[in-house]
């Protein structure tokens, strides 16, 4: 298909559908179970639960810090939102629309789900392509989508500058000719050339250096209302999570530890891996040092993960009921939940609040 | 045997002089390393700071000479008591994995995508060390729990696409430990690993640096890593180390205004809602060797004198250095 001139002008935000209220993206029951083939004849023998029912809801313009466990399936649940990968089970509704439909039976189609929705990658080195300048690398997508080669170009350019690289220096240059910082930086230029609603961040500053990460989240922010924007922002760094997000949402081993408003979780954290988590950041004080890790012990692993609740093998906290059953979520506050037997009145848990009569 | 094992225990285990590094390709040359002094004893941690594409990776690939041919190397680089510049392609195979192991910023590109993590490391030990193919493979077991990958066992046969971030990069530690390193170098090793597995990751680090009596030179990002594990504490700035000193002074106050912007915009609990500091403008071009501070057009508190000629090295009190005519030791 070649686009008409009158095609050619800047790509536009895909308009708002369900007004203000409805979520951008809910997800229910998210499951995505890898396959272990082994033997002689590769046969399934086992599989790993990376994502085991998973729900998150985004909201329109704000910014969802995920964090948890390495292992535990944050990037699996990326490439799930981005429909990289597909789902075991689970749905998806963005803006009130079910993804995956079909003229028929309404929703939206993959299609122009995926120009919506866009991903910052971990591995910043594996996911650019070596034989591409950086100047073709961010012009590719907008090309594809019919945008003429001076005009992608032209905007290449000006997300360069954007993302703090000055064209001049960097447009021609192939990504080994790159910091790793700097290829990152390109990453997330990349991401925006579509002009999408909702960025998928897996881990965008954890290769920078403090100053450009200050940078790079004043300049997420800017684009976040330039562009009116809505973020999931995967990373490792509690300090970074606390700074960026509205709501923050902890995974351990494929499921949902606990969610809430960023306050909640950082001033009352009621799983107890949350409370690892919070008390295992480094301090920059050498005299504080640290001889013990909070949390010891082997992460349990996701081909076979324990009964009952999956933490419960390095919890502090565990007593029997723990082994027995699944934790369901327990509300809090407003919007905030854990999956905790030991915050869930009449649990059976020793911690657990009485049921008020 | 290598040539390590009979270092006098005082004599340092790097020392590098005046250190350059060019790119030269056919059209432009990058100044990625311009004049670099570095000191690292025996059993010390060394942290390496700085601004992102300062050449903190391209230094530790050429204390191991692991740079592409167009890579234009100059000064002197001792490692071990031996000169690396000047050491053939078989005496590097020896080196690299015997004397010095080195954990890479991105796993992906380290670890082989045909092998299984277990034959990697069996293959390092059964390389070095003329251990039987059984030995080597008990080792490599050995190596997988001492870095606690859950299920060490059945990961042996994994590939490493199927491993996550975090299980990739202790893969990499435990490869990188397999032949008893006496200088380990590590870029970035912790980043993608979450805090409670990063904590876990740097004791160990810790523990087997102090049990084996290595010295480490550590490159990160993070302020807090440094805080944790570090003797002391270099950071670089395009190209050249802007300030040096023990941990505990660094952090409590940094000398040089390049470390001092680095600490300012560092991200902490409380800052939500306000706009972070940012050190203003862009690092320089590396494309012409600075012949001043490179620093100046960014910094606070420069004067004109900056201007003339690149500064320094002075010393600041015990152990301490930065590159800054105006820096004023406490
Ligand atoms: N293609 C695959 N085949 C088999 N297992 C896989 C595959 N991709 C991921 N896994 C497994 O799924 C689990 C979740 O991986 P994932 O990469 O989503 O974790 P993560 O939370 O992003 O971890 P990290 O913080 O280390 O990046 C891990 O146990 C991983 O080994
Ligand atoms: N093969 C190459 N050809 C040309 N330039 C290169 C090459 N490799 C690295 N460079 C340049 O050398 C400089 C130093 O790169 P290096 O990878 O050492 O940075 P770094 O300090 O490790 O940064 P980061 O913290 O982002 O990893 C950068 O400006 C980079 O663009
Ligand atoms: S449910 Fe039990 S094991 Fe799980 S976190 Fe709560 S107390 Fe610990
Ligand atoms: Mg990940
Ligand atoms: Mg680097």
């Amino acid at each position: 298909m070649v686009a008409s001139p009158e095609d050619m002008t800047q790509l536009t935000q895909a308009p708002d559908r369900g007004g203000p209220a409805q979520p951008l993206l809910e997800v229910r029951g998210l499951v995505k179970h890898f396959p272990i083939r082994g033997g002689l004849f590769g046969r399934q023998v086992a599989v790993v639960r990376a994502v085991d029912g998973v729900d998150l809801t985004i909201r329109k313009g704000e910014t969802l810090g995920i964090v948890g466990e390495s292992g535990c399936g944050k990037s699996t649940t990326a490439r799930l939102l981005m429909r990289l990968l597909d789902p075991d089970a689970g749905e998806m509704v963005f803006d009130g629309e079910s993804v995956g439909g079909n003229d028929q039976a309404g929703g939206i189609a993959l299609r122009d789900y995926r120009r919506q929705v866009q991903m910052v990658f971990q591995d910043s080195y594996a996911s650019l392509n070596p034989r591409l300048t950086i100047e073709e690398t961010i012009a590719f997508a907008p090309k594809v989508h019919g945008v003429s080669p001076t005009e992608a170009r032209e905007r290449s350019h000006d997300l360069l500058a954007a993302v703090g690289l000055a064209p001049a220096q960097f447009a021609r240059r192939y990504p080994h000719e790159l910091s790793g910082g700097q290829r990152q930086r390109i990453n997330i230029a990349r991401a925006l050339a579509l002009q999408p609603r909702l960025v998928i961040l897996d881990e965008p500053v954890s290769a920078l250096d403090k100053s450009v990460e200050a940078q790079v989240l004043n300049l997420l922010m800017d684009l976040k209302e330039k562009f009116g924007l809505t973020y999931a922002f995967i990373s490792h760094d509690l300090n970074v999570v606390q700074y960026i997000s509205d709501r923050v949402l902890v995974m351990y081993l494929g499921k949902v530890a606990e969610t809430g408003p960023v306050e909640e979780i950082y001033d009352r954290p009621a799983h107890p891996y949350t409370r690892a988590l919070l008390a295992s950041r480094p301090s920059m004080d050498p005299s504080k040092r640290r001889t013990e890790p909070p949390l010891t012990g082997d992460p349990p692993n996701p081909v076979n993960p324990p009964s009952g609740c999956r933490f419960r093998t390095r919890c502090p906290m565990a007593e029997a009921v723990c082994a027995e059953r699944e934790p369901p979520s327990a509300h809090l506050t407003a919007g905030h939940e854990a999956a905790c037997h030991a915050v869930m009145p009449g649990s059976g848990h020793g911690a657990a609040p009485r049921i008020a009569a | 045997m290598s040539a390590a094992l009979k270092m006098d225990p005082a004599a340092p285990l790097v020392r590098a002089r005046d250190l350059s590094v060019r790119f030269v390709n056919r059209d432009t040359t990058v100044h990625a390393v311009n004049g670099v002094d570095l000191d690292l004893a025996q059993g010390e941690v060394l942290c390496l700071l700085g601004e992102s594409g300062s050449g903190k990776s391209v230094t530790l690939r050429a204390l191991m000479k692991l740079l592409p041919k167009q890579a234009k190397v100059g000064g002197s680089i001792e490692v071990a008591g031996r000169d690396v510049q000047a050491m053939s392609e078989r005496q590097l195979a020896d080196f690299r994995g015997g004397d010095v192991a080195m954990i890479f910023q991105e796993p992906m590109t380290a670890l082989d995508p045909v092998f299984t993590i277990g034959r990697q490391i069996a293959e390092a030990v059964q390389r070095h060390e003329g251990a039987s193919r059984s030995a080597a493979d008990a080792r490599a077991l050995e190596l997988l729990e001492l870095v606690q990958i859950p299920s060490a066992k059945r990961r042996l046969a994994a590939y490493p696409h199927e491993l996550s971030g975090g299980l990739r990069q202790r893969a990499m530690i435990a490869v990188a430990l397999a032949c008893k390193p006496k200088l380990l170098l590590a870029d970035e090793p912790t980043t993608a690993l979450d805090a409670t597995v990063q904590i876990q990751v740097l004791l160990l680090l810790r523990e087997l640096q102090e049990k084996l009596g290595m010295g480490v030179i550590f490159v990160t990002h993070d302020l807090g890593v440094a805080g944790e594990i570090a003797d002391r504490v270099a950071v670089m700035y395009a190209g050249r180390v802007v300030e040096e000193g023990p941990v505990g002074p660094f952090m409590a106050g940094p000398l040089h205004p390049y470390p001092q912007g680095l600490l300012g915009a560092t991200v902490h609990g409380g800052m939500r809602g306000k706009r972070l500091t940012t050190i203003p403008g862009a690092p320089p071009s590396l494309e012409k060797l600075p012949e001043a501070c490179s620093f100046a057009p960014r910094c606070p508190i420069a004067e004109p004198a900056c201007q003339q000629g690149v500064p320094e090295a002075r010393p600041m009190g015990p152990g301490r250095m930065a590159r800054c005519i105006r820096a004023v030791a406490p």
